[in-house]
């Protein structure tokens, strides 16, 4: 091991000597810091946020922990540009935020966690639900960082001050997605195709379940004896078994796609097979521009910056944030008007503003059955207490009552309704 | 027609230097002659030039491809394993997994027993054992329960690694394929018991009995990992005995080397290659129960991270000398770590610090070809000289 150390050392001695005549003074080359001459323009008029005495944020140093690189994987690169872009309003040097990727789901996560707070980070965020676990521990070891975590289920029970769930109300994006779908689904109903949708998904876990209900709903809303067909690759990034699933589903007569697992895999099969597809996360229409109709997603900048913010005065916010439409969290991408029916920006517009003003409940118990009933009462597993026992009732007047401040950020919608088939 | 025109000129060349060949047969630029010994001295310093080319090749790719300076590169390459105590503290335990797994295939590989299984037998020990922690994990005291998920680990690689090795010594299939197919197994195993303990169907099982810590190793010096590190330690020191100067140790180098020279003098090949088999299998369960028991705390199907692969690396390059194992598995673990700490650094997609790793893999591997062999070019004439 010493042997080692010394060759290394001196090599780089030596190297340090055959550089100093070259021109390696010219530390980044352009291709690498797109990102990082941005800030220190706009360093100027960075504080646009409305409060009037604007914190200080030279203090904020900011940890993310992503589960793939975001090179590869949509779902990694989605955090990725909301934390360059927060960077860029908030005028943060480089140095302020410093990113990990490829950090897996076990004992590395709380070592790369505790690491970034001895590295003098306030804040370390993780984005991936098999996290979790690991960053309570760190927040029990580390009390004055604040440790957030995407998509997690237990803040509300673990009850440690500096340790944050966050998700967003992203089941009325996949309704709306979902509006999209039913369109083109009308469209293709009426040129004679059987209304049948296929649907990709990762693991039969209540984010999936809830994702393609929403969207499910969504496409009822317009063709409303539509079928779905729901197939689980049990894993969340796998772009070989993704294409699979969904060539096996266009096999099985799916007229129109949409998923929810990480990679490229489904929305490529469909634009091979002409096959509509709605994606999640990122606009798809580079890979699919004859069949990609339109995505859902969630955007995680609004979090960032209130965590921010909120650090940086030193304030407490929630151990359990949802995002909406109203803070920005909900988006949709894109309309791709190529391969969109007509009329489908209008039936989305007048959707969403119906959302908005809370006449229209995505979960409205009119609008689903499961064995032919409608519900009106459903024991959900909202306490996480590692027991999977549900204990509360989230019916409530007639609707049921997804992700939000009311009982958690995550999903539990986990009913399998009537039209849908998992198995 | 045509397209043979067009060859015309190549054939003319290749035709010019016959002649030449003809007035004397000329040996080719150089031959390649196998190096007899090679004193320890010369060795390292080979080695030590592999790595010098390494990093200069590195530096000129890092800035050909990214613009940075190679220095600052190398420099958080170095921190990604020594900035911080707890940096050092990661590097020794993920060193100290990587080289137990490297252990466990040893024996067999010296044996000439491919096992390439050890991921799917780290797995099956790391799930036996996160078994026992699921369903008796309170209901004993801890100390039991860590004996009976080390019983159960061990017992559980045995039976991975044994089934193979049974199959070869009974039937002469080959293990190669057998030990590798047992790696899927395990895996769907993992991925099966997770759906069950797990009815949200999420996947994750996440850390188990972070409340009670029952079935955790306890910590020693106040360092977590302190005690995985000093028992494979330990099973390195063992390793190196069992393989020099044990019965043992000599029947397996002997079984690798022919084994009808071991039928020979009277050794029970059958017997060596299961009992071989059965010990690797049972020290990479060992390193699922240092992973269950010692650090974390959780199975998923990727909990070995292809280290059952790696430690193949680990082993050969050390030449299946435990002691120099020490070394090839830190190596890999610093350049793994400081790849992580470039790309986090100067915000590089991980690729770039994979490439610079497989840079320096490549040259010290290639390096031991001129270690063991030595090139001689064509001598100029004089031969009277």
């Amino acid at each position: 091991m010493k042997k080692l150390i010394a060759v290394l050392l001196s090599l780089a001695m030596i190297l340090s000597l055959a550089a100093c005549g070259s021109k390696d003074e010219t530390t980044k080359a352009p291709d690498t810091t797109t990102q990082a001459p941005a800030p220190e323009s706009t360093q100027a008029p960075a504080p646009e946020s409305t409060q009037a005495p604007a914190a200080d944020l030279s203090s904020i140093k900011v940890g993310f922990i992503f589960l793939h690189d975001p090179a590869s994987s949509t779902y990694d690169n989605n955090f990725y540009q909301a934390a360059l872009q927060v960077q860029k309003e908030l005028g943060l040097k480089d140095d302020q935020f410093i990113f990990k990727w490829n950090v897996p789901e076990s004992a590395e996560c709380q070592d790369t966690a505790e690491e970034m707070a001895d590295a003098g980070c306030n804040i370390v965020i993780a984005d991936s639900f098999g996290h979790e676990t690991y960053m309570i521990e760190a927040a029990k070891n580390y009390p004055n960082v604040q440790f957030c975590h995407a998509t997690g289920t237990q803040s509300r029970t673990v009850n440690i001050p500096n340790y944050h769930n966050a998700f967003a109300a992203i089941y009325e994006g996949r309704y709306l997605a979902g509006i999209a779908a039913g369109m083109k689904l009308a469209e293709l109903v009426k040129a004679g195709a059987a209304p049948k949708v296929g649907y990709v998904g990762a693991f039969p876990y209540a984010e999936v379940v809830s994702g393609f209900t929403s969207f499910f709903l969504g496409v009822r809303s317009i063709v409303p004896e539509a079928t779905m067909k729901v197939v689980y690759t049990n894993s969340w990034f796998d772009i070989a078994l993704e294409k699979e699933a969904a060539l096996k589903l266009i096999g099985d007569g799916c007229v129109l796609l949409s998923q929810h697992a990480d990679s490229e895999g489904a929305p490529k099969a469909c634009e091979e097979k002409g096959v509509p597809n709605v994606a999640y996360n990122v606009s798809t229409i580079n890979l699919g521009p004859n069949t990609a109709l339109i995505s859902s997603k969630i955007n995680w900048a609004p979090y960032y910056k209130m965590v921010i913010e909120a650090v940086a005065k030193g304030e407490s916010f929630a151990t359990d944030w949802c995002g909406t439409f109203a803070t920005g969290s909900v988006e949709l991408t894109e309309l791709n008007t190529k391969a969109a029916a007509a009329g489908t920006q209008e039936a989305i517009d007048k959707a969403m503003a119906e959302l908005k003003a809370g006449t229209l409940k995505v979960f409205d118990t009119k609008n689903w059955t499961l064995n032919g009933a409608h519900l009106t009462e459903y024991l959900a597993d909202v306490q996480d207490m590692g027991d999977f026992k549900p204990e509360t009732n989230v019916i409530i007047d007639g609707a049921f009552i997804e992700s939000g401040e009311q009982f958690r950020s995550a999903p539990y919608f986990d009913i399998r309704i009537d039209g849908i088939d998992d198995k | 027609m045509s397209d043979l025109k067009n060859m015309d000129p190549a054939p003319e060349k290749a035709a010019a230097p016959a002649p030449a060949a003809e007035e004397k047969i000329r040996e080719p630029l150089f031959h390649i002659v196998k190096r007899a010994d090679i004193p320890k001295l010369k060795a390292w310093g080979i080695r030590l030039i592999a790595i010098l080319l390494a990093l200069l090749v590195n530096a000129l790719i890092i800035h050909w491809l990214t613009g940075l300076n190679p220095l600052a590169v190398y420099k958080s390459m170095f921190d990604g394993s020594f900035s911080t105590k707890r940096k050092f503290w990661v590097l020794l335990q993920n060193t100290a997994m990587l080289l137990c797994i490297a252990l466990a295939v040893t024996p067999a590989f010296k044996m000439r027993f491919w096992n390439l299984g050890a991921e799917g037998q780290v797995l099956i020990g790391a799930l036996s054992s996160g078994a026992l922690m699921f369903y008796i994990g309170d209901k004993l005291p801890s100390s039991l329960l860590i004996l009976l998920m080390l019983g159960a680990a061990l017992l559980s690689g045995i039976v991975w690694a044994g089934i193979p090795a049974l199959f070869k010594a009974r039937f002469g299939t080959n293990e190669t394929l057998f030990t590798l197919m047992m790696n899927y197994v395990a895996i769907q195993l993992v991925n099966t018991m997770i759906a069950i303990w797990v009815p949200s169907g999420s996947g994750v099982l996440g850390i188990m009995n972070s409340k009670s810590n029952n079935g955790w190793l306890p910590t020693v010096f106040g360092q977590k990992y302190a005690l995985n590190i000093i028992v494979v330690g330990l099973l390195t020191v063992f390793m190196y005995v069992y393989l020099k100067y044990s019965k043992h140790g000599y029947e397996i180098a002997v079984v690798g080397e022919s084994e009808n020279t071991a039928r020979y003098i009277g050794i029970n090949v059958r017997k060596v290659i299961v009992r071989t088999a059965a010990l690797s299998g049972c020290l990479a369960g060992l390193a699922g129960f240092l992973l269950m028991a010692g650090s974390a705390h959780t199975v998923s199907s990727t909990l070995a991270g292809g280290n059952g692969f790696t430690a193949v690396l680990v082993s050969w390059l050390a030449k299946f000398n435990p002691f120099v194992m020490i070394l090839t598995s830190l190596l890999i673990e610093f350049l793994q770590k400081g790849a992580g700490e470039i790309a986090q650094a100067f915000r590089l997609s991980s690729d770039i610090a994979d490439i610079a790793t497989g840079i320096i893999l490549f040259f010290i591997i290639g390096c031991e070809f001129f270690l063991n062999y030595r090139i001689m070019f064509r001598h100029k004439g004089k031969e009277g000289k």
